[in-house]
């Protein structure tokens, strides 16, 4: 490890830890910046549309395509049997998701056909016309119809335990069960899904997909044509959003759009509408949480026991690391002296549910934050009070072990809390909002402050790993190209400055290439917050092995000492002797020697065991805390989000601007999953908001009115990550609970604080009327 | 009626566009980015809620040259006559400087994945265009109709903040530098000629007078009337509905007035909810409150309280008002006029009292006696920029002795179609009016409606806040606090 890259330096336009704008901002505001719908179209070019059903469960008896293919302007319709090799794009390799229906329907809308027309248009109106003739068959679409009817799991549960829970539960002197249920959430990226394939010679074809995970596309391309990766090119320069939403939900667009243009030797591109894409792919999982607790009068945890139960839909997809990742955070921030922990990933005829940031982290978080919310209730005290009692301690203090028995070392959780305890003023707040609570008859307050702990890794051990591709061409700019995925988290910006930072030469000398399979194999998604920390540091590496060469060359080269070489802005220094950098390169050049390198980097410490539930899956956690303050109307349920201030650990920030957009964004996005984002399925199994007219992400009206966002300036990571610095993509997600708790405490006030709420996710209008109705009506 | 087969003309950018072939349901947005290749405008949901289509329309109103934000996706391209269509591609200058709208969302990090930001833009130049000093109440409403999913909208509001100090006159500007040079143009385009173009599978048919309008629907009265196209454009982006003929009534002029009456105001068909919006705050204010959550900016731009009562919907935001209130529906066909009592105007759910071969050409709304009190209560998941769950308009007049001397009470919502809540009505008249009686009168709403469970709320939700807001709006009358406001409203 190089650690000179990772002192401070000021000098160069774009090192690390400055405040840089987005690499394609100017492209974004101008309308220049080229999403895969904008890239122009070979000659030639068709149109797939996904050809749905419209049964939650059935067999499909008959279908009848010929007004389809009759249709002008369609050229073809592919079914299962037409998939060259397999219809299968099961990325948990359990065989269980066939790219299209193959005789079972097993969610409303899943796909049994698809089109290829001249024009979009003509195959969207065609896919219209089939005609399909099913077996209807029983279905449930939510956790408790699957509860009650025995549903069986789509993949094997995960238990975490420590010490004796059943026992310690028995003999805590208080105990308490409850339920909660945490809805699911539609991702909402604003681009839809699109691939556009582009046939080649022999075997070979070139993806482009909007993507967070190339090398599975290609993987899944190669599987369902039957071609060796080799043959297959994944490509994409940016997405307009992912959120995990296209980690694997992307195949069956690129997997279709492959076989059709292999098939017709033509360009074809898929791109579903809105509401087709919301219908056909798959969303965060919802929960209900079952918990059982024992606690002293204090306040202090004693034990705890709780069930997750997931919706996962038809298939495994993500399933069971979501449902494992749920469990990983069900302590939040808080030791449990005695665990037990199940999850139950259970099958439903819905879509099938995929990973979404925090990856079943943020439900995991829900649930723990629920249990603290109703010990406090029953002892009548400020939440606060009893989470500070609960924290894990320092390193050694016996306090300090996840119920998955790793130990928790870069504890900062109460420094974290302290600061913003303080600098939200929330003492004085809660009691005036407890104040205005007894005088005021409609309108009502809450206020809450809760804390965020995440695991970062990928809790596959193998995912882990990263490449970085990176050239110097004789005139001394730089291309780089890394196996992560830009999809608006600033991920290229960053690693641009990783490198600009090593080589020492302002960033405009480094040119940000598109990810694609090509260049740099064998990637893993960009997910779990690990962009940054796995690509920065996998093209810090190919950086050091270039200067390595370049150091050595001038060494020869001015005869003098490897010490005596240094990279300064713009410039190398040899000895007294300053040399422009481009001048410096082509002297190299001209001494043969190579200025490319591949670079790679894979995550130390980490190790996992799902069996035993023991290990230490993740390389480091990341915090944070908030504070939200909100308004209810008790006559309907409407609500505001009145002030929020949150502290957040990002370690030694990357690029503090954009890491303070990481943080913006991920709490109004959680606030909207739990708040007005609520998926709703009617009694046939059709998902009724499959579009923003009737799923409600917030508006620049619903972000919290006051708005204070802080980086913990102080924070460095304690392991040696690119630059100090830590993930920011997931943790920041976590932060809205607050809000939740303020809706909670708010609800709460109208039987004066004596009856925990228990407000569910998300907390609609709906669901805080009909919660205040409850405890006044003191109908459970 | 005076024919014409003509072409369909406006400025796109800085270039003139003829077309003589269109199809009727072909969307500015494909014309864009299918035909010309602008592909900086976006389709993000293709049904007029996300934005990331959003583009300026400039058209003539009284002589002024206004420019307005709308949906690409459902704005149909026949409806585009003699207006000038603004896209992001347009800001910056020749020679890429950006436009300070553009400059100040990069340098505030308003753009994170960048899809739906040529639409902020857009949005945020139109309010830069229209408005001098926003304060954060009025750039909240210029981006109702604009989601993004990245920033969490605290860069994107402070940009607007930052480039509000740039007036258009102080720096280059694309619409600024050549108002008059497009005012003369569109002037030389406007026609009150119909304008009627067949396509190999639907005509179109753009009449230049009320009096064309009403031969065009006797020829054809199974006929699409198109004013905004906010809900008629879903038919074709998601029910792929084909429609023939279709009839574009927005750049009609004989349908775009306002006018003063004895006794109220009397609102033509064709105006916008943004034109109608400082009559009707300035005569009803809670009214107007209400405007401002309806739909986005852009569909308000686009849309009309004419096609909002004209389609019928039982969850239009408009009628309740209009109901209570006691608003009429004017509607004209060859055979002449007639004026039907709105609440008589929705039938059953899907069906209107509107003949074939009729239109709505106009809405009278009585004025509201200075001592009336009158709220309107829209209740939806999201505060701004969602259908309704239920919206409630309240009236009421009381005698000195506070008695209740009259109460008009609708809904939306609630039923099959926006309807009057008579049980409840009848149970406050002759009462005082005090907490009691509203107490007793809730029960009554028991009586007058049976609603709906789905998507947007349960029946227990609906009819338990239709409760709740009567009591909101004696609360209210009697000067207490009921109700959450994010901003004071300043005059």
């Amino acid at each position: 490890m190089d650690n000179s890259t990772f002192e401070e330096r000021k000098t160069i336009a774009g090192s690390m830890h400055s405040n840089l704008r987005h690499d394609s901002a100017h492209k974004h505001v101008s309308g220049t910046a080229d999403y895969i719908d904008d890239i122009p179209e070979p000659a030639g070019t068709l149109h797939g549309a996904l050809g749905m059903t419209d049964r939650a469960h059935a067999q499909i008896v008959a279908m009848d395509l010929s007004d389809v293919e009759a249709t002008h302007g369609v050229i073809c319709v592919l079914t299962a049997k037409d998939m060259p090799h397999s219809n299968d794009i099961s990325p948990s390799h359990l065989d269980d998701e066939p790219v299209l229906a193959d005789g079972l329907v097993q969610f409303h809308g899943q796909p049994a056909f698809a089109v290829i027309a001249e024009t979009r248009d003509i195959a969207r109106r065609a896919a219209r016309k089939a005609k399909i003739t099913y077996r209807d068959l029983p279905h449930h679409t939510d956790i408790l119809d699957a509860l009650e009817n025995g549903a069986e799991v789509v993949t094997k549960p995960l238990t975490l335990s420590r010490g004796d829970a059943e026992a310690e539960l028995e003999l805590s002197p208080r105990r308490l069960t409850g339920r909660m249920r945490i809805g699911g959430q539609e991702h909402f990226y604003l681009e839809s899904h699109i691939a556009m394939a582009i046939p080649g010679e022999d075997d070979d074809i070139t993806v482009w997909s909007s993507t967070q995970h190339p090398s599975e596309v290609q993987h899944m391309v190669g599987h369902v044509l039957g071609v060796p990766s080799n043959a297959v090119t994944v490509q994409v320069r940016r997405m307009g959003g992912g959120f995990g939403g296209k980690e694997t939900q992307g195949n069956q667009f690129a997997a279709l759009a492959a076989v059709a243009a292999k098939k017709l030797k033509r360009a074809v591109k898929f791109r579903p509408d809105r509401d087709e894409d919301m219908t056909a792919t798959g969303k965060r999982h919802d929960f209900l949480v079952d918990y059982d607790v024992g606690f002293d009068d204090d306040g202090r945890i004693h034990a705890v026991k709780a069930n997750y139960a997931a919706r996962c839909g038809y298939s495994s997809d993500l399933s069971g690391p979501v449902t494992d990742r749920a469990l990983f955070h069900a302590d939040s921030s808080y030791f449990y002296p005695h665990v037990k922990l199940t999850s139950q990933p259970l099958k439903t005829h819905t879509v099938s549910n995929t990973a979404y940031r925090g990856f079943g982290g943020p439900q995991g978080m829900v649930g723990g934050e629920r249990i603290i919310e109703e010990i406090a209730y029953t002892l009548g005290k400020d939440p606060l009070e009893i989470r500070k009692l609960n924290f894990y301690g320092e390193k050694g203090s016996g306090r300090d072990l996840t119920p998955y028995h790793q130990q928790v070392e870069d504890n900062i959780i109460q420094r974290i809390v302290a600061e913003l305890e303080e600098s939200a003023d929330y003492q004085a707040r809660r009691k005036a909002v407890v104040e205005f609570n007894t005088t005021s008859r409609i309108i009502r307050k809450g206020i809450a402050l809760t804390p965020v702990k995440f695991g970062i890794s990928f809790t596959m051990t193998a995912f882990n790993q990263a490449g970085a591709l990176v050239h110097v061409y004789q005139d001394g700019s730089i291309h780089l190209n890394h196996g992560g995925t830009e999809m608006g988290q600033g991920l290229y910006t960053k690693v641009a400055q990783v490198l600009a930072d090593s080589f020492q030469v302002d960033i405009t000398n480094v040119k940000i290439t598109a990810t694609t399979t090509g260049k740099v194999p064998n990637t893993s998604a960009t997910a779990a917050s690990s962009g940054s920390d796995l690509n920065g540091m996998a093209a810090h590496d190919a950086a050091r092995q270039i200067k390595e060469r370049l150091v050595e060359f001038a060494a020869e080269r001015w005869q003098t000492d490897a010490g005596n070489i240094t990279f300064v802005p713009n410039h190398v220094k040899i000895g007294d002797e300053l040399v422009p950098f481009p001048d410096f390169i082509k002297q190299a050049y001209f001494a043969r020697v190579q200025l490319s390198a591949a670079g790679f980097y894979k995550t130390p410490k980490i190790h996992w065991d799902r069996n035993t539930g023991r290990g230490t899956p993740f390389y480091y956690f990341a915090y944070g805390a908030s504070v939200s303050e909100v308004s209810i109307d008790t006559l309907t349920g409407e609500y505001m989000v009145d002030r929020v201030d949150v502290l957040h650990d990002v370690g030694k920030s990357l690029n503090p601007a954009i890491d303070i957009g990481q943080v913006e964004g991920a709490f109004v996005q959680g606030m909207g999953w739990l708040t007005t984002e609520e998926l709703w399925w009617d009694a046939k199994g059709r998902l009724r908001t499959h579009a923003p007219s009737t799923y409600k992400i917030p508006l620049a009206s619903d972000r919290p009115k006051i708005f204070n966002v802080k980086l913990a300036e102080w924070a460095e990571n304690a392991e040696m990550t690119i630059g100090r610095s830590k993930a920011v993509g997931e943790p920041p997600f976590m932060l809205p609970i607050s809000v939740l708790e303020a809706l909670s405490m708010a609800v709460a006030s109208v039987a004066d604080y004596r009856e925990c709420p228990r407000l569910d996710a998300p907390a609609t209008p709906e669901r805080v009327l009909m919660a205040v109705e409850r405890l006044r009506t003191g109908k459970a | 009626m005076t024919q014409s087969a003509g072409s369909i003309r406006f400025i796109l950018n800085d270039r003139e566009i003829a077309l003589a072939s269109l199809s009727p349901t072909a969307t500015l947005l494909d014309f864009l980015r299918l035909e010309k290749r602008l592909t900086g405008t976006k389709e993000g949901c293709a049904e007029g809620d996300c934005g990331a289509c959003t583009v300026l329309v400039g058209r003539l109103s009284s002589e002024q040259l206004v420019y307005e934000s709308v949906n690409a996706c459902i704005r149909f391209t026949g409806s585009l006559n003699a207006t000038h269509v603004v896209t992001v591609e347009h800001l910056a200058a020749k020679d890429g400087t950006l436009h300070p709208v553009q400059q100040a969302m990069v340098d505030y990090h308003g753009s994170q994945c960048g899809f739906c930001t040529p639409g902020f833009v857009m949005s945020l130049y139109g309010l830069w265009l229209s408005k001098d000093n926003p304060g954060r109440a009025d750039i909240e409403k210029a981006l109702q109709g604009n989601l993004c999913r990245c920033t969490g909208y605290e860069p994107i509001v402070k940009a607007a903040e930052a480039v509000a100090q740039a007036r258009p006159d102080a720096v280059f500007d694309p619409i600024v530098k050549v108002r008059d040079d497009i005012i003369a143009k569109l002037s030389a385009i406007r026609s009150t000629q119909t304008i009627r173009i067949d396509s190999d599978d639907a005509s179109l048919i753009i009449p230049g007078t009320v009096t064309d309008l009403t031969d065009a629907l006797a020829d054809h009265p199974q006929a699409t009337i198109v004013a905004g196209s906010t809900d008629v454009g879903l038919w074709v982006t998601k029910q792929m509905r084909a429609l023939n003929p279709v009839i574009f009534i927005n750049g009609l002029e004989d349908l775009q007035f306002i006018r003063e009456m004895d006794g109220g105001i009397l609102i033509g068909a064709g105006v916008s909810y943004s034109t109608a919006f400082s009559a009707i705050s300035a005569r009803y204010p809670a009214f107007g409150r209400m405007l401002d959550r309806l739909g986005g900016e852009q569909v308000r731009n686009m849309g009309t309280i004419g096609g909002n009562v004209a389609n019928g919907s039982p969850i239009g935001d408009t009628p309740p008002p209009l109901i209570a209130l006691g608003a009429s529906v004017n509607l004209r066909s060859k055979a002449g006029a007639r004026t039907v009592p709105l609440e008589a105007y929705f039938i059953e759910y899907g069906r209107q009292d509107r003949k074939p071969g009729e239109f709505v050409e106009s809405i009278f709304v009585p004025d509201l006696p200075s001592d009336d009190h009158f709220a309107v209560y829209k209740i939806s998941k999201r505060r701004d920029e969602d259908i309704s769950a239920l919206c409630g308009a309240f009236r009421i007049a009381l005698d000195s002795d506070n008695t209740v001397r009259s109460a008009r009470i609708a809904f939306g919502g609630m039923a099959g179609t926006p309807k009057r809540a008579s049980n409840v009505e009848a149970a406050l008249s002759g009462k005082p009016w005090t907490e009691e009686t509203v107490k007793a009168a809730q029960t009554a709403f028991d009586m007058d409606y049976q609603p709906l469970t789905d998507w947007r709320a349960t029946a227990e939700y609906r009819i338990l806040t239709a409760k709740n807001l009567l009591l909101r709006f004696f609360l209210e009358t009697s000067g207490q606090k009921a109700e959450l406001v994010r901003f004071e409203v300043t005059a």
